[in-house]
């Protein structure tokens, strides 16, 4: 925790207030989410239970298992979502701008991409566990499942593995959301509970946060895990369907067999329905409230930049999932694309990390005094200074700026800096000694013999100077698949039949 | 559980090691193996053994490249060889802007940005992330230096060039490192954030792994204390015997804690400046002061080491100190005092950026000084391996009291992963271990 965030953590445990810990949102906020609330069984590995989806505040959609044991009604679960799901999913890939690439061929980026909203981040490992166990499903042979099912678990596995990517936004837990905002002063492990947390930054009017936080306690869950006293209450609901369905299959026996439920197993669903929207529906008002609160923060300057990633993410995906040829995403990755979405989720990381303390103050205030940024006055500039580098011939400028500031920064001379107010100019420290850095300009001033005017600050300016710089890196050359090295096993045995083919034994199946 | 070598056991270690490195360049000579894995101790002799190894196979005719992880290794690595094997054709394969340090100016080592200028040189050198560059070559053997430090992505970038290899490393020191969140590839055999070795011989368990059996470097007072604590299952002895190297001060003339644990140092190879017990900041300017002082009271005390190659004495002087800290903020700090102190040529560095290097005596300022919790980062085996590991006279720690509570009360909790290969050894039992052994060396520096 850095000292900033400290010290917002101390102030909301003494005012019972929440205190910012950003002044700018820095994930891209959708005009048109769609939220969902997922809830799964207690004590089974994954059984949905129920999911409250939409992407209208007003008009959620209550989805729900009434036997979440009953595999055939958990797929009927998965084809009904994805009805919901993927006209959304899919609806933003229409529209779309053609993007140029130096060295490789132009693309087509949509403008927009969809973004799901889960409470905390159970709910991404919902989506990914759903995507694990529907995207192998087969639509055809003995346990054929609605097409909808292995789509639905393409898009949720994109989704979750999306989600991995440092500062990408289509899907996002409002508690990660909330706690980048807001600082509170409950422990990291509370504000993982979204009553809580909302609770601390939006408490009912003439009360206190930490008040109303305890106030919350021991209501409905955000899920995906069940509160144990509701359990306790949805047992006997599960078992009077249960006999619901035995009585009326018992009756209709003799008759033409019915798999759909009769006037008592309808009653019984019903009643299953109401507990699970009472219990869910708070958590759906806090997700919407959440967007409200964090809408009305002014977005960082570089969230756009990251989104595009997204968008082009969503595209290629979605380009994808039409080509008739394309397989769902492998049960693991192989050694060289392990390795290469670990660097694609480190250069993300790195520039996430650049791009928020630029946009930042509160965050860049954490920089400055851990002694990696400083920002002061320009109290001199010698712009004709000229340097002829080691091994170069021809002396380039390379304009002197001395700095006063009251910062204490850490770095010493030779350290690599960037601006904060002026994205091009690059420099180099010369020297720093208590109240005074001296730099030396060597970027962002064209390629001519002379500055390009305006590039050289002037004094009186006031600039802020970081260490952390978002490098362009350009990812590095792996292997083809087929070349995997002896170091890593070789290369991989040609992928097998993703569904088992003797139909008696369920437990051959391919789940995961 | 293997029985812990005493710090003088049967057998001449100057022997013990070179049956070592025989056995590890009848293993190379053989062909019998693609690669051979050499697990090697703190001052072991690893870079011995790889320029031994390196001229061994340019004399038996082979094409040799070897791969460091950062520029220093590359060239510290470079200065062994040509002093070692003068008439080898020796190249550097560099970035854009690489100047030969002064060391290798004037040498046989060819500096290139591009491979085809070094296709000449018997052996060529470069870091691992030159190396993914590389295109269109192979050669038939590598040397891969500081394999345990290598992470194994690096090492699929860069397998494509060799046929086989011999890896070297410390498996003891600081695993590699990812700055996101890694655990959706843990149970993966090939995990791209695991070091280099441990993939490939996951992979290929047959490969044979030797083990240097004799640390040069680590005093007789130290070698027990970490081989126990941090090679559990792969016991090292030390080259010199007790009172093989001693190290002398003066008079104590502030006769402050500062003195009395220069002193218990001296005498006993370890030291603990302890201070009251206190939750800080990682930058904890009491902590920071102490380090800087203490390390700037060793200098001003004009010690002198005596060893087996120095038996009439070598002065201590600030090239032969070094200051390990866990965080860059704290080495900015420490820095800085010690400008303040005026003894300013004294390194202080990261435990990540000591791993390789050597001292006659080190001031430590320990990873869980003043913590409120005892996290991953802080419990981190290697972390603490490498700064009670960098020493050949006396090792003297610093932290505020309290560290065993700590523990105490953090026992480990990590999430444990099927197909994983359990990581020994265990942080917290290792921190214990350390810290019983400086509790016999403790100085208490008053608040």
């Amino acid at each position: 925790m850095s000292a900033i965030a400290a010290l917002g953590r101390l102030r909301a445990a003494a005012t019972g207030a929440a205190q910012p810990a950003a002044t700018v949102r820095h994930r891209h906020l959708s005009a048109r989410p769609l939220v969902l609330v997922p809830y799964v069984l207690a004590g089974e590995a994954f059984a949905p239970l129920a999911v409250l989806v939409g992407t209208d505040r007003d008009r959620p959609h209550l989805l729900a298992v009434p036997q979440p044991r009953d595999r055939d009604r958990r797929f009927a679960h998965a084809a009904e979502l994805g009805r919901l799901l993927l006209p959304y999913l899919g609806a933003f890939a229409a529209e779309t701008e053609t993007i140029e690439r130096r060295g490789d061929d132009p693309y087509e980026r949509s403008l927009d991409a969809p973004q799901v909203l889960v409470p905390t981040a159970g709910g991404v490992e919902y989506l990914r566990l759903l995507g694990r166990s529907t995207r192998f499903r087969r639509t055809d042979g003995e346990f054929a499942v609605a097409e909808e099912v292995p789509l639905l678990g393409r898009w949720s596995t994109w989704l979750a593995d999306r989600a991995g990517v440092p500062g990408s936004s289509v899907l996002l837990a409002m508690t990660d959301l909330l706690t980048q905002a807001w600082v509170t002063g409950q422990s990291a492990l509370e504000d993982g509970d979204l009553a809580a947390l909302l609770a601390w930054i939006d408490p009912p009017a003439g009360q206190r946060g930490d008040r109303a936080a305890r106030a919350v306690e021991g209501g409905p869950t955000a899920g995906p895990a069940t509160d144990p006293a509701f359990d306790e209450r949805l047992v006997p609901l599960i078992a009077a369907f249960d006999e619901a369905v035995a009585a009326e299959r018992a009756e209709a026996a003799g008759a033409e067999a019915r798999t759909d439920l009769g006037p008592r197993g309808r009653d019984a669903e019903q009643a299953i329905r109401d507990a699970l929207a009472a219990e869910l529906m708070p958590t759906w008002d806090r997700v919407w409230r959440g967007v409200e609160l964090l809408g009305a923060l002014p977005a960082g300057g570089s969230v756009a930049g990251r989104w595009e990633a997204d968008r082009a993410s969503y595209s290629f995906f979605a380009a994808d999932l039409a080509d008739p040829e394309s397989r769902p995403q492998p049960r693991v990755p192989g050694a060289v694309s392990a390795a290469a979405q670990l660097a694609t989720r480190e250069r993300a990381q790195a520039r996430l990390d650049a791009e928020q303390v630029r946009d930042d103050p509160l965050l860049m205030a954490a920089v400055r005094l851990a002694g990696e940024a400083f920002r002061g006055g320009l109290i001199a500039v010698d712009a004709e200074r000229m340097v002829a580098e080691p091994g170069k011939k021809t002396a380039r400028p390379r304009p002197m700026l001395t700095f006063a500031t009251d910062d204490e920064p850490l770095f010493g001379p030779g350290t690599d800096l960037a601006c904060v107010e002026r994205p091009d100019a690059k420099a180099r420290v010369l020297e720093a000694e208590p109240g005074r850095v001296v730099l030396e300009l060597r970027g962002g001033m064209g390629g001519g013999k002379a500055p390009k005017p305006g590039s050289v600050p002037e004094v009186g300016e006031v600039l802020c100077w970081t260490s952390l710089i978002a490098e362009f890196r350009r990812g590095p050359d792996w292997p083809a698949v087929e070349d995997t090295p002896w170091t890593h096993g070789g290369p991989p045995p040609e992928p097998e039949p993703e569904v088992a083919s003797d139909p008696d034994d369920d437990a051959l199946e391919e789940w995961s | 559980m293997t029985t812990v070598p005493t710090g003088r056991a049967a057998g001449d270690p100057a022997a013990l090691a070179a049956a070592a490195t025989d056995a590890v360049l009848a293993d190379l000579g053989s062909g019998a193996h693609r690669g051979v894995v050499v697990d090697s101790p703190p001052g072991a002799g690893k870079s011995t053994l790889v320029v031994r190894a390196a001229g061994e196979l340019a004399q038996a005719g082979e094409r040799l490249m070897i791969v460091a992880q950062t520029n220093n290794q590359v060239d510290d690595l470079l200065v062994r060889l040509v002093q070692d094997h003068p008439a080898l054709t020796v190249g550097r394969l560099s970035a854009t802007g690489y100047r030969l340090p002064p060391a290798l100016v004037g040498t046989s080592v060819l500096n290139a940005e591009k491979a085809e200028a070094l296709d000449a040189c018997a052996v060529v050198v470069a870091t691992a992330a030159k190396w993914a560059l590389v295109q269109d070559r192979r050669w038939p053997w590598a040397i891969v230096d500081e394999a345990y430090q290598m992470r194994s992505d690096a090492l699929l970038l860069v397998a494509r060039l060799f046929d086989r290899a011999l890896f070297v490393g410390d498996p003891g020191q600081l695993d590699p490192f990812a700055t996101v969140d890694t655990s959706r590839w843990h149970s993966l055999s090939y995990d791209p954030s695991q070091s280099a070795v441990v993939v490939l011989r996951r992979h290929n368990p047959d490969l044979p792994v030797h083990r240097l059996p004799v640390s040069w470097r680590l005093p007789a007072s130290a070698a027990p204390l970490v081989s126990e604590a941090f090679y559990p299952f792969t016991p090292f002895r030390s080259g010199t015997g007790p009172g093989e190297r001693l190290l002398h001060f003066g008079a104590a003339r502030e006769h402050d804690a500062y003195d009395a644990a220069v002193d218990v140092a001296a005498k006993s190879g370890w030291g603990l400046l302890e201070l009251p017990a206190r939750f800080t900041a990682a930058a904890d300017e009491e902590a920071v002061h102490a380090v800087a002082t203490l390390a700037a009271r060793l200098l001003a005390r004009g010690g002198t080491t005596i060893g087996e190659r120095t038996p009439d004495g070598v002065p201590l002087d600030a090239s032969r100190i070094a200051i390990g800290v866990s965080h860059r903020e704290q080495r900015a700090r420490v820095e800085s005092a010690l400008r303040d102190l005026g003894a300013a040529e004294i390194v202080v560095d990261t435990a990540n950026r000591l791993q390789g290097r050597e001292f006659d005596v080190t001031v430590v300022l320990h990873p869980l000084s003043g913590r409120r919790d005892a996290t991953e980062f802080h419990l981190e085996t290697g972390r603490l391996c490498v700064l009670a590991s960098r020493h050949r006279h006396a090792c003297l720690v610093v932290a505020r009291a309290g560290i065993p509570d700590l523990l105490d009360a953090h026992p480990t909790a990590d999430p444990v992963h099927l197909g994983v290969p359990v990581s020994f050894p265990d942080g917290w039992e290792a921190n214990q271990a350390v810290l019983a052994e400086l509790a016999r060396h403790r100085v208490a520096l008053s608040g």
